[in-house]
């Protein structure tokens, strides 16, 4: 087997990736391009243990596997452009690369807020980096924080905030509840209530007008008026995806890239894409292609498109069906942990508990047309053994949309 | 296959559970137990449980 395959992004989805091709039976070359200088290092622990000074940078990055070894790896070059067409990609220092298989592995980064006032003070997480720069000014004395967006990234950084001895650590959302999107009412509830018990402020119900400050942020402004002191503020309002490089080939690149139920994008049996970017139909429920962004899905997406092109490429085999992964998650906060099976998503519309009462442990049913579709745990480690059960109850369950 | 599970990083997901039920498990506590020396019959579902576990706490020698 001759031939190069380029992977385009260095984190968890790029090596995953490289493995995977690998165990597919790629023995022609793979180029992994990142544009992070550091080889590909696990990304939770940065809102978490390494906020909080518990986990090394070192203790980090993934070991790769040994069939991977000689896979080439530009760290710190990016791709700039693409054309498919032709069967390059550019790089930002004036090379380009000819491949005959590309894996789209670009992620996301943080959106940011575009409302007037200084930039310095205010921070976001997605990087080594941000995570070391954010500790560096959490951890003087007397610091009033603000996190703005209350989904799962701002209200671990929150959380660990106040693990740290930050003095006021306070949290803004335009929507009523932390993590309500997702997680439904019943849940978010629960969770205001876990956290200001422990010492989170939240200013719920309003949004971010601007920042007060001349060379450097003082203070947030609300949509509602009130002002917030602030010494350091955190924005988790969501993430844009990382696809500019892919314009002008055609693609939908909407929200990530599109991909169909095998994980090729644009139809083509020569390009695929993993992790946060891909933006793909799920097999399991209703085929409405959606991006996926958690942990477990660079792993999924890498096992799944690595088939698929290794089979494009050399047409040896038919390749994989149709990807019908179960999505899973999981969230640290305080002394308590999230951990989610299935899609909740999709079935807010029946909300039930299953076991245990909010007030404690507990286990919350997600269910659409009466079938259950999704399982949040919230409590100690033992919440999780019982959540399994309800994880193969699902594994088994048809498509809603068959 | 020697399976390496480093308990200091553990914090007891159970990812690995799900991925290689006959090498890792959980007590009725949630802590993790799992086979020190598995059957090599085992390796694909060890590497699924090594790649899923959130901390990358498993090894696998040999
Ligand atoms: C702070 C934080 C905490 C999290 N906590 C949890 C959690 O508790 N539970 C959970 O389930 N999930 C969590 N996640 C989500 C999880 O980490 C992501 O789903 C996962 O990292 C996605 O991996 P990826 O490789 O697809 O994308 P990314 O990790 O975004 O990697 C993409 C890589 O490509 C690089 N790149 C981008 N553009 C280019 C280009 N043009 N050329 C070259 N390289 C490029 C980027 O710099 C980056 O290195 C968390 C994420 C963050 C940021």
């Amino acid at each position: 087997m001759t031939g190069t395959i380029v992977v385009a992004g260095g984190s968890m989805g790029g090596l995953r990736a490289a493995e995977q091709l690998r165990a597919a039976g790629w023995t022609g070359s793979v180029t992994v391009v990142g544009d992070e200088p550091h080889m590909p290092y696990n990304r939770p622990p940065l809102s978490k243990d390494v906020l909080a000074g518990k986990a090394p940078f070192a203790s980090l990055a993934f070991t790769p596997k040994a069939s991977a070894a000689d896979v080439e790896w530009l760290l710190g070059t990016k791709v700039v452009a693409a054309r498919l067409d032709e069967r390059t990609v550019a790089l930002d220092d004036g090379r380009a690369l000819s491949y005959d298989g590309l894996v789209v592995a670009t992620g996301m980064r943080p959106r940011r807020l575009r409302c007037p006032g200084p930039l310095a003070g205010r921070h976001t997480v997605r990087t080594l980096d941000d995570a070391k720069g954010l500790r560096d000014e959490l951890t003087g004395p007397g610091v009033r924080l603000v996190v703005v967006g209350a989904g799962f990234i701002g209200c671990e950084v929150a959380a660990t905030a106040v693990r740290l001895g930050v003095t006021e650590v306070t949290v803004v959302d335009p929507l009523p509840l932390p993590m309500a999107g997702p997680l439904g009412e019943l849940l978010g509830r629960a969770l205001l209530k876990r956290h200001e018990e422990r010492g989170v402020r939240f200013a719920l119900g309003t949004g971010v007008a601007g920042f007060r400050g001349d060379e450097r942020v003082t203070g947030v402004v609300l949509s509602d008026g009130r002002v917030l002191p602030a010494d350091v503020v955190v924005e988790s309002v969501g993430s844009v995806a990382n696809v500019e490089w892919l314009d002008g080939n055609g693609l939908d690149l909407a929200d990530g890239v599109l991909t169909d139920d095998r994980l090729r994008v644009g139809g083509r049996p020569d390009v695929v894409a993993v992790g946060d970017v891909a933006r793909f139909p799920n097999a399991r429920y209703d085929g409405v292609p959606r991006r996926v962004e958690h942990w477990s899905i660079p792993t999924d997406t890498a096992r799944h498109a690595a088939k698929t092109l290794v089979a494009g490429l050399t047409g040896a085999d038919a390749g994989p069906g149709p990807f019908a992964p179960l999505p899973t998650f999981w969230s640290d906060q305080h002394d308590f942990r999230l951990q989610s099976f299935g899609a909740p998503g999709l079935g807010t519309d029946d909300v039930r508990v299953l076991d245990g009462d909010p007030e404690g442990d507990v286990l919350v049913g997600y269910h659409t047309g009466g079938r259950l579709v999704g399982v949040v745990a919230l409590g100690g480690p033992a919440t999780a053994t019982a959540a399994a059960r309800y994880r193969a109850q699902l594994l088994k369950s048809p498509a809603l949309t068959p | 296959m020697k399976v390496v599970v480093d308990m200091n990083k553990c914090q007891d997901h159970g990812q690995c559970v799900f991925a290689a039920p006959d090498v890792f498990s959980l007590d009725d506590d949630g802590r993790l137990a799992y086979v020190p020396d598995a059957d090599e019959a085992l390796r694909d579902e060890v590497e699924e449980a090594a790649d899923v576990c959130p901390l990358q706490a498993i090894r696998i020698e040999g």
